[in-house]
């Protein structure tokens, strides 16, 4: 190949100095660190109509957002249903996701919610049947109910934070876990903060 | 553009012929509507293809004023529509039956989505109570559409239909444009209905900002003046918010150098002292220079792509960033923002104007930025005894047609010859596939185009062979409807750019990028009924050029260029602007 243009080779021109880090974000590039990742709650009030689950569900996928759980119900206003989604991002990616939630036409806002708005998650576990008392006991320390026995196995229903999910996840593993089921976060801003 | 309700265009008002007023559509079913609500936004032009499902639209059509441009392949339609849309400033519509019409539209779609391009689509669909069921001719398509469109709408109800589809145009030109599509299934617009449609309106949630936050501007005029590197980046979005005017007033009122993105061509007179021309993968050498060098990057309009940054961490390192968008979501996405200024392109640099005091001092900048040019000029060598060189064809072209002319392309090297050595000084003049690269775009772009253009305006497709074979079935639609464009094929006999980054980065191993045979351009031309020329030789250039812009009517000239040719200067994928290679041994 004989063609190309005349000038400077690459190592004969002036470098610049600086850099940046790979968020665009200039950097001192001595000490090049990466923000970590941190979980966010996002509310957004959407409006009820086919195709919406689909259409965030699918931005969030083809943004590669990670995300930890999505649940939506409906509202008091018949044409909009309200979302909540859990993130785990940096903080350009969060940034990010409620731009990009916030552009899709049918949503109507979004918010983050305070590390403080009341956080609850609904979970259903299907433990090993053959120490109902003790499952029980269990369940109750949780505050949970027991809401199905069979010969086999005993359904408890928890509700409360992910944390407190999680933890009692764990000790009915002992008595050997079936199957569950867990709804994901719905959350809401206390008091007079509104959520959206 | 806060403004929600669309109004026609000025010149819609159009006249009839005899001086009457072009009579609306009378409003009896959900397919009149539709066509009352494009008639209502001033619509004057659509592209498509005819099948089942969108027949209703099409029937309704044919008491219409609107005319209607048949193509050969839904794609060409979309591209057309695209095309269209980037030349007028006016959306494009293009419409298409269910199933392979859709999908066939997708294409175009998507590639308008890239540009930020208003097109709307209108699609036929199969009857609501047969949705779902996999009938004849269905697909799903406002789910596959859903991630390629601004918004789209599944209209059920022929009472709506027209106010649906009149959203749907507003949404599509307002804000940061960009596609949008309404699926029209076959019962809702053959359902009776007398109801007109309303003055198409912007969704009600849908309110882009267009001032930016006045602390803000302060703050980044502030800067601007006492900045020692301070370099503009015109990109697209300057096009699409009619602020070519404004950005080059600012530009020479404060004396700073500019550099613009692909679809930035044209914002900036290329041959202006201030103008860089373009940066990027093979934008050239001085823009390059200039970004890496600058130390404030004031972008306007842009979404910092990467074929523009190349990689992020060497992206301009010694630059703040201003950044001017309309799309809050633009902000932080690619590049940080120093100052982010979220509005109207024209009417932020008219804000920040309002809060200059005084030009920046930047003489040595300048003076710095005029020695790059010297030092990296796009110069090539042509000799005489050598196959013909394809800059040579392009400046050859630029030079025999009048100022204002327009080019589209396909997406190769060709593309690249175009848009660095055609010299664009005007805006809607550059007519291109960049966020998409979409090969095929160039030809069914430049009937758009010339469906957009003024009187006498030239069109001229750049067009690469791999390329033009894409959508040349379109020929027919230019032969039939007698548009003046021509097509100019830089013929290398190769896939081109995938020839040349095997020979960088694949030991020359051209795997399926020649031809063992290719058709005759010229023949296949007049086949269609146009017009061919073949030219292999410099001698032969500019009697061909001179003879094809003066055929009344779509001719093509299939040019056998060098096929060894190389674009440069080149950033490799993921390297830095300044790291430019002027020549394979430097990649
Ligand atoms: C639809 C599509 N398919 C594949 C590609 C990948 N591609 C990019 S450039 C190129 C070669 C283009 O060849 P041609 O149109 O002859 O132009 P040239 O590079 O030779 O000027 C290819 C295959 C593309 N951009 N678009």
């Amino acid at each position: 190949m004989s063609s190309g243009l005349d000038g400077p080779e690459p190592e004969d021109r002036p470098a610049p100095e600086g850099r940046r880090n790979s968020q665009g974000i200039r950097i001192d590039p001595e000490v090049e660190a990466e923000p970590e990742a941190r979980r966010a709650v996002l509310s957004a009030l959407v409006k009820h109509e086919p195709g919406v689950l689909a259409n965030i569900s699918g931005l969030f996928r083809r943004r590669q957002f990670n995300i930890e759980s999505l649940t939506v119900g409906p509202t008091t206003d018949p044409d909009r249903a309200r979302m909540t989604l859990e993130i785990e991002e940096p903080e350009p990616g969060i940034e990010q996701a409620k731009k990009q939630l916030q552009k899709l036409v049918p949503v109507v806002a979004v918010t983050e919610l305070e590390p403080t708005a009341i956080q609850r998650e609904l979970a259903l576990i299907k433990v090993d049947g053959s120490k109902p008392d003790q499952v029980g006991a269990v369940a109750e320390m949780y505050e949970g109910k027991t809401v199905d026995v069979s010969q086999e196995s005993v359904t408890v229903e928890i509700t409360g934070s992910e944390q407190k999910i999680d933890a009692a996840i764990e000790t009915f593993g002992r008595f050997g876990i079936h199957e569950i089921v867990r709804t994901g976060t719905a959350a809401l801003e206390r008091g007079t903060r509104k959520t959206t | 553009m806060s403004e929600r309700t669309t109004q026609p265009p000025e010149t819609e008002a159009e006249d009839t012929e005899d001086g009457t007023e072009p009579t609306p559509t009378t409003v009896s079913s959900g397919a009149t509507s539709v066509v009352r609500a494009l008639e209502n936004t001033g619509i004057e032009v659509m592209f498509g293809v005819q099948g089942g499902a969108i027949m209703p639209v099409y029937d309704a059509l044919w008491d219409s004023n609107i005319s209607h441009i048949m193509m050969a392949h839904e794609q060409g339609a979309a591209h057309a529509a695209d095309a269209y849309n980037v030349v007028s400033g006016e959306p494009g519509v293009c419409l298409a039956t269910s199933g392979p019409g859709a999908t066939n539209l997708v294409t175009g779609i998507a590639d308008a989505n890239m540009d930020s391009d208003a097109v709307v689509a209108l699609t036929g669909q199969v009857p609501q109570s047969m949705v779902g069921s996999d009938a004849f001719q269905e697909t799903d398509t406002t789910g596959i559409t859903a991630p390629i469109t601004k918004n789209n709408y599944f209209a059920s109800d022929a009472d709506t239909a027209g106010d649906t589809v009149g959203e749907a145009v507003a949404l599509a030109g307002s804000g940061r444009p960009g596609p949008t599509l309404v699926d029209l299934p076959k019962d809702v617009t053959g359902a009776e209905t007398d109801r007109e449609p309303g003055m198409a309106q912007t969704p009600e949630a849908y309110t882009p900002q267009n001032e930016a936050d006045p602390a803000s501007v302060e703050e980044a005029a502030h800067t601007i003046q006492s900045a020692d590197k301070p370099l503009l980046l015109f990109g697209g979005g300057i096009v699409k918010a009619n602020a070519a005017e404004t950005a080059r007033e600012f530009a020479t009122s404060y004396g700073i150098p500019v550099v613009t993105t692909m679809p930035g061509i044209g914002t900036m007179p290329e041959d202006h002292d201030l103008c860089l021309s373009w940066a990027g993968m093979h934008g050239t050498g001085y823009a390059n220079m200039a970004i890496s060098h600058a130390d404030l990057l004031i972008g306007v309009g842009t979404r910092f792509d990467d074929r523009l940054t190349g990689g992020i961490e060497t992206f301009a390192p010694e630059a703040e960033v201003i950044h001017i968008d309309i799309d809050p979501a633009e902000i932080n996405k690619n590049i940080h923002a120093d100052y982010p200024l979220i509005g109207d392109a024209g009417r932020v640099l008219e804000q920040l104007d309002g809060s200059m005091t005084t030009a920046p001092d930047a003489d040595e900048w300048r003076e710095q930025c005029l020695t790059w040019q010297e030092e990296y000029p796009m110069d090539y060598a042509a000799p005489e005894d050598e196959p013909l060189k394809p800059q040579f064809v392009v400046e050859a072209l630029d030079e025999a047609t009048s100022d204002g002319a327009i080019v589209t392309s396909g997406v190769g090297q060709h593309q690249m010859w175009a848009s660095q050595y055609w010299t664009f000084r005007e805006p809607r003049k550059w007519v291109s596939s960049h966020g998409l690269g979409t090969m095929g775009y160039g030809l069914p772009a430049a009937i758009g185009a010339k469906m957009a253009a003024d009187d006498g305006e030239e069109v001229v497709c750049i067009d690469g062979d791999g390329s033009f074979l894409m959508t040349v079935q379109e020929l027919s639609v230019a032969v039939r409807e007698d548009l003046d464009i021509t097509v100019a094929i830089l013929n290398n006999e190769y896939i081109g750019m995938v020839r040349q980054w095997q020979d960088a980065f694949f030991e020359g191993r051209h795997m399926a990028a020649g031809y063992s045979w290719i058709p005759e351009f010229d023949k296949l031309a007049e086949a269609f009924g146009a017009r061919g020329w073949r030219v292999d030789d410099y001698d032969e250039v500019a009697d061909a050029v001179e003879e094809a812009l003066a055929y009344d009517g779509p001719s093509v000239v299939d040019f056998h260029i060098d096929p060894a040719e190389n674009v440069y200067p080149m950033v490799p994928s993921g390297g830095a602007n300044d790291k430019f290679a002027l020549s394979e041994d430097q990649l």
